[in-house]
């Protein structure tokens, strides 16, 4: 069983950061003390008692801004992860245990897409394609998948060639009893590991992309676009900017932090139980 | 304590190595668990004097490598000497400090490690290392130093003495890899070398020689040695005494001779008998149930020729034993049998009908009566599932059992490989080394087959615990009728529990019929040095042996 | 005996080059899969059909695919990489001087961060597990979490506002003073630096632990070796090639983070030049650029493995 005690501190640092941009992702319209666009005040005001973070280049209050802005991100970078996830686990399963040209084939091409760096790639693929959520999802889904295409299939070949696979395939039994039964069990831990790792580069790759004007679109707010946004304000000495900057380093943080210890918990753990 | 010191400073008769209540404990990380210290020695003493040999000997865990290590004040990973004194040449190297410490690896003592591969860096030529400790310690300029190196590479009989020195490890074989190293331990000429299992990862038939050329080159230059083996067979060809250990404490202390043939304790007692399994050889029978016919079968789309018209029958109830060293194809065999790798031609017949060449056209039934036991039993079984599903699976998967009725079987077959119904819902990592190699036995028996295949199903595991394996494959042998194809590298677990024998040497049968006439002479030239390359615990074997191999020689 | 290594390294050269071709599909490939249409987006939705049809007939649209990416292809190859959508202007002599920019800001910060990160590195090793290891991989773990424009933007606020050491915004010009030159780039280089170190020492670090876990220097230690003449003789020579392999990852990682460190510095290099045209939906440009970074890339990477192989005394001393 989890016994509370023993979660290290960077652990809980790290629970309890997560948990708290969750909350503020899925309450954003009840928590937000004002409304997205709603211009409240001067434009850069200082923090104060009306608005905790102060406004923004706009004279909106960046902390309503801030916790709209964590829906937007978290919900994107989510997507984004279940689809590469989805599609890299199953493609690179399928050709571990297929493998022949099926395997080849997929390899040769997952290669290729991994020879350009991903954000070079994205900003040509984004050059011409419509400026939309979807959008980003989709082509960072897909660019991303290419990772987890290849950890899912090196840990299931290395997984395949054991003799417990080969045990089970003398015995006769099918490829989904092989896939499910004998594969995923011992995939799992380093598969999740690398959830939370992917995560992270999603929230990273949206910022930067929206950051550079490329990502999410204004009206609607992401902290990478709320950078961009109050960026002027440095110059003069107005640290607006590093508000959105440092949110994104505190989730990236806090989710590897339990990363971390989520994979150390579950390789530590003994043979199967976890 | 002060007159032991005044004493050793007179001489002669001093030991070389004295160590004294030696303690060594680790600190281990168990996971999810905080750290704790074990001890791996508790309080041994050992005496070692000038030019002689000590054997160290021991199953897994015993602490013989440690102990050998210690007699350079070296750990490995966490491991520390928290007890005792070493005491080399008269003073306790322990209380030398780092720099005393140094000044004595390489120079007084040497090392020679199991995988020599391992052990030479890959960057460096051969000669480059083996001169290495001697320049270091300023015993020999480089010229001599690489004469005497030259000699010592002749002297252990490698060949092209002048010239192997220039080459790289990676071009050199196995075998020979483990002679240079042991020159290279010998060329500082220091007062003790510590030999750890430097036969061990070595083809039997290639062991016998680096151990002559071992033994020569101690004897010729009158270093004294520690060596540590787990296989007392060796031990007794090169030492002087040995010293049986177990858990790290000393059981027993004594000659070579007195070890061997009048060994005081229990423990001896049984790793001296380990081999001695009465079995009775049942002569074949009328008509075989499987038969191999020419089977021959190759890697790589043909390329490499692995099997070649490979023809052997399987009677019900026997065991036929296919020998051979590493590269012979006899795993290959198995693979060939079972169809993980389809023969190129020839054909393996099953009760009369011919099987299909391909694992995947078999049916169902085919599958069930050739089961197969592996090898390493920590991996032949999936980490994640209990030993009930690993044990239960071939009962729902080939006869539909399920619930109470499979629950029941499962507690029978556990009870027949004498494990208790406690462990039906233990994972693999929770059992030991001979329990999970029971776990894999009962598995392939629940599918009731006519045929197991084992496959060095003993090789990984200490004599001891291989030795209850192989009575208890016997005794399911005579319950349940099975056969079984053996797989092995080892004749005298051949000796003990074969029907019928074939001698495997590349890819081909050399030698096949019933036990007693394979065994018997007149013999083929490599069954002839394959058997009398097998260590027998018999002092001065190796030398009976290797004369017996230069006269054959001289013959031809 | 050197010819299984020439034979393997024009192996993996050819290799390169066929990737490279690859690459140049792909990157005109990403341009052609719109819903968009490269003449509505220049002209905008109010363009009459007349002019959209001779606008796709001067641009060569109404043409397959594989024409226009051989003609393409053919112009790259003979240096002409087509004029610029939205100002006409010749491709090749914009990026010229730009791409010189870019080159000499990721130069710099490669002399900085190659050396510190592999010092730092071995530093890690050596006291291994202890404060200055513990240090190095909580770098790290920050390192992978921080956007390279929260590390930008801190530079700029201390460095450049507060306390006005060095400019926020690197304005280079032809004909600057190379020490003035330096100055402009600081910042920026800082910034890229910090970006790939932590990475750079951890990877460093975990190459050399590898070696130096190997029974060989096991072997060396009981000789009485020191530790440092082990280092130096037994697991430095054969910590090379994982620590090049190491170097030019980080390289060509460097080359990608230089994007986003030149628009937070206004610096005029290429990657400040691909955004701009990716927003002007410049299709020609974003090829032509997209194409030059995965060259440098690829390149680094094919640097890489020539230098795995050269390093492998299996392949330098074959049987």
């Amino acid at each position: 069983m989890l016994e509370l005690r023993k979660i290290p501190i960077g652990a809980w640092i790290g629970l309890i950061l997560t948990t708290l941009f969750l909350i503020c992702a899925i309450f954003a319209q009840w928590i937000a003390p004002y409304g997205l666009g709603e211009i409240v005040g001067q434009v850069w005001e200082p923090s104060s008692d009306k608005f905790v973070l102060g406004t923004d280049n706009l004279g909106r209050d960046l902390l309503s801004r801030m916790i709209y802005g964590a829906q937007t991100t978290i919900l994107i970078a989510v997507l984004a992860t279940a689809l590469s996830f989805t599609l890299g686990s199953i493609l690179g399963f399928a050709a571990a245990v297929i493998g022949g040209w099926f395997d080849t084939l997929m390899s040769r091409f997952v290669d290729l897409l991994m020879a350009i760096p991903t954000l070079i790639f994205a900003l040509v693929v984004l050059s011409v394609l419509p400026s939309t959520i979807l959008t980003l999802i989709l082509v960072m889904g897909i660019l991303d998948s290419t990772r987890v295409y290849r950890l899912s299939r090196a840990v299931a070949v290395d997984i395949n060639v054991m003799d417990f696979v080969e045990a089970a395939k003398l015995r006769g039994e099918g490829k989904a009893w092989i896939i499910f039964r004998e594969i995923l069990p011992n995939a799992l831990s380093p598969l999740v590991s690398e959830l939370g790792l992917r995560f992270i580069y999603a929230v990273l790759f949206l910022s930067a992309l929206s950051f550079l004007g490329l990502g999410v679109q204004p009206p609607q707010a992401d902290w990478g676009g709320m950078v961009k946004e109050n960026k002027d304000g440095i110059v003069f000495g107005i640290p607006a900017a590093l508000i959105p900057a440092a949110a994104i380093a505190a989730l990236a943080i806090s989710v590897n932090l339990v990363a971390d210890w989520v994979l150390n918990r579950t390789t530590s753990l003994k043979g199967g139980r976890g | 304590m002060a007159a032991a010191a005044t004493a050793s400073r007179a001489g002669k008769t001093d030991p070389l190595l004295d160590i004294r209540n030696l303690r060594i404990e680790a600190k281990v990380f168990p996971p999810g668990e905080p750290p704790r210290t074990i001890t791996l020695v508790h309080d041994v003493s050992l005496t070692l004097q000038r030019g002689k040999v000590l054997g160290l000997i021991g199953e897994s865990g015993a602490g013989k490598s440690t102990i050998g290590l210690a007699s350079m004040g070296f750990g490995r990973g966490g491991v520390r000497i928290t007890g005792g004194e070493v005491v080399l040449n008269g003073r306790d190297i322990l209380k030398g400090g780092v720099g005393g410490l140094r000044r004595l690896r390489g120079r007084e003592v040497c090392y020679v490690a199991q995988s020599a591969a391992a052990s030479f860096n890959p960057a460096h030529r051969l000669m480059d290392q083996v001169v290495e400790a001697s320049l270091l310690h300023g015993v020999a300029t480089r010229a001599e130093a690489e004469k005497r190196a030259v000699a010592l590479f002749r002297k252990l009989s490698l060949p092209n003495p002048e010239t192997i020195g220039e080459r790289y490890p990676h071009q050199v074989s196995g075998g020979q890899l483990q002679r240079v190293m042991t020159a290279m331990a010998l060329c500082s000429e220091p007062d003790l070398i510590v030999f750890d299992e430097p036969t061990t990862a070595l083809d039997v038939t290639t062991q016998i020689d680096v151990l002559a050329a071992i033994k020569d080159a101690i004897r010729d230059t009158g270093v004294a040695a520690l060596y540590i083996t787990h296989d007392l067979a060796v031990v007794a060809q090169v030492s002087d005494e040995i010293m049986v250990l177990r858990h790290g404490r000393l059981v027993e202390w004594g000659g070579t001779r007195q070890i061997i043939k009048e060994p005081r304790q229990e423990y001896t007692n049984a790793l001296v008998s380990v081999h001695e399994i009465a079995h009775d050889e049942q002569k074949p029978g009328a008509t075989p149930f499987l038969s191999v016919k020419n089977v021959t079968a190759s890697y790589g789309g043909g390329k490499v020729k692995v099997l070649k018209n490979v023809s052997v029958d399987i009677f019900p109830g026997q065991t036929l034993a296919v020998v051979g060293e590493s590269g012979s194809g006899k795993s290959t065999l198995a693979r060939a049998i079972t169809g993980l790798l389809p023969p190129e031609q020839g054909s393996v017949t099953f009760a009369g009908r011919t099987l299909a060449n391909r694992l995947a056209d078999r049916p169902k039934e085919d599958l069930r009566q050739l089961q197969m036991i592996y090898q390493m039993a920590d991996v032949a079984m999936n980490p994640r599932q209990t030993v009930g599903t690993i044990i239960g699976r071939p009962l729902e998967f080939y006869f539909g059992m399920r619930g109470r009725e499979r629950d029941q079987r499962v507690a029978e077959l556990l009870d027949k490989i004498e494990m208790g119904k406690g462990f039906v819902d233990r994972y693999p990592a929770e059992l030991s080394g001979g329990q999970k190699q029971r776990v894999c036995i009962a598995r392939s028996l629940a599918a009731k087959p006519k045929l197991i295949i084992c496959d060095e199903v003993t090789s990984a595991l200490d004599p001891l615990v291989a030795n209850g394996i192989l009575k208890l494959l016997l005794e399911l042998q005579k319950e349940e009728e099975v056969a079984y194809l053996f797989i092995t590298h080892d004749l005298a677990t051949v000796k003990s529990i074969a029907d019928s024998i074939a001698v495997m040497y590349r890819g081909e049968v050399v030698r096949y019929g019933p036990k007693s006439q394979v065994l018997a002479p007149p013999f083929d030239a490599y069954t002839d040095l394959l058997l009398s390359s097998v260590p027998e615990m018999e002092i001065g074997w190796l030398e009976k042996a290797i004369t017996g191999r230069r006269m054959e020689s001289a013959g031809n | 005996m050197s010819s299984p290594i020439v034979k393997l390294i024009a192996q993996r050269i050819a290799l390169g080059i066929l990737l490279l071709l690859a690459v140049s599909v792909l990157i005109f490939a990403g341009t052609q899969i719109l819903p968009g249409d490269v003449a509505q987006s220049i002209l905008g939705q109010s363009a009459t059909p007349e002019a959209l049809a001779n606008l796709r007939e001067s641009l060569g649209l109404n043409e397959p695919a594989y024409v226009r990416y051989f003609r393409w292809l053919g112009g790259v190859l003979t240096g002409d990489l087509g004029t610029a959508l939205s100002s006409g202007q010749d491709i090749a002599s914009s990026i010229w001087p730009r791409l010189k920019n870019t080159l000499f800001l990721a130069f710099w910060a490669a002399v900085v961060s190659v050396p510190l990160a592999i010092i730092l590195g071995l530093l890690a090793v050596r006291y291994r597990n202890g404060f200055v290891d513990k240090l190095i991989s909580g770098l790290a773990l920050a390192s992978t979490s921080l956007p390279e424009f929260f590390i930008g933007y801190l530079l700029v606020f201390f460095f450049a506002v507060k306390l006005q050491w060095f400019p926020g915004i690197s304005t280079v010009f032809d004909g600057m003073p190379f020490l003035d030159r330096i100055h402009a780039i600081v910042l920026p280089a800082t910034a890229l630096t910090l970006v790939v170190l932590a990475h750079m020492m951890r990877m460093t670090r975990a190459a050399i632990l590898n070696v130096m876990q190997s029974a060989y220097i096991e072997t060396a230690e009981l000789k009485g070796l020191r530790a440092f003449d082990i280092i130096r003789k037994h697991a430095f020579p054969n910590a090379i090639a994982p620590i090049v392999n190491v170097v030019m990852l980080n390289l060509a990682y460097l080359v990608v983070g230089v994007v986003v460190i030149e628009v937070i510095f206004v610096y005029p290099g290429m990657g400040q030049y691909l955004v701009d045209h990716v927003t002007k939906r410049d299709v020609p440009v974003v090829q032509a650029v997209g194409l030059i970074f995965a060259a440098v890339y690829v390149t680094l990477n094919i640097i890489a493995d020539i230098a795995a192989i050269v390093a492998n005394p299996r392949l330098r001393h074959p049987k």
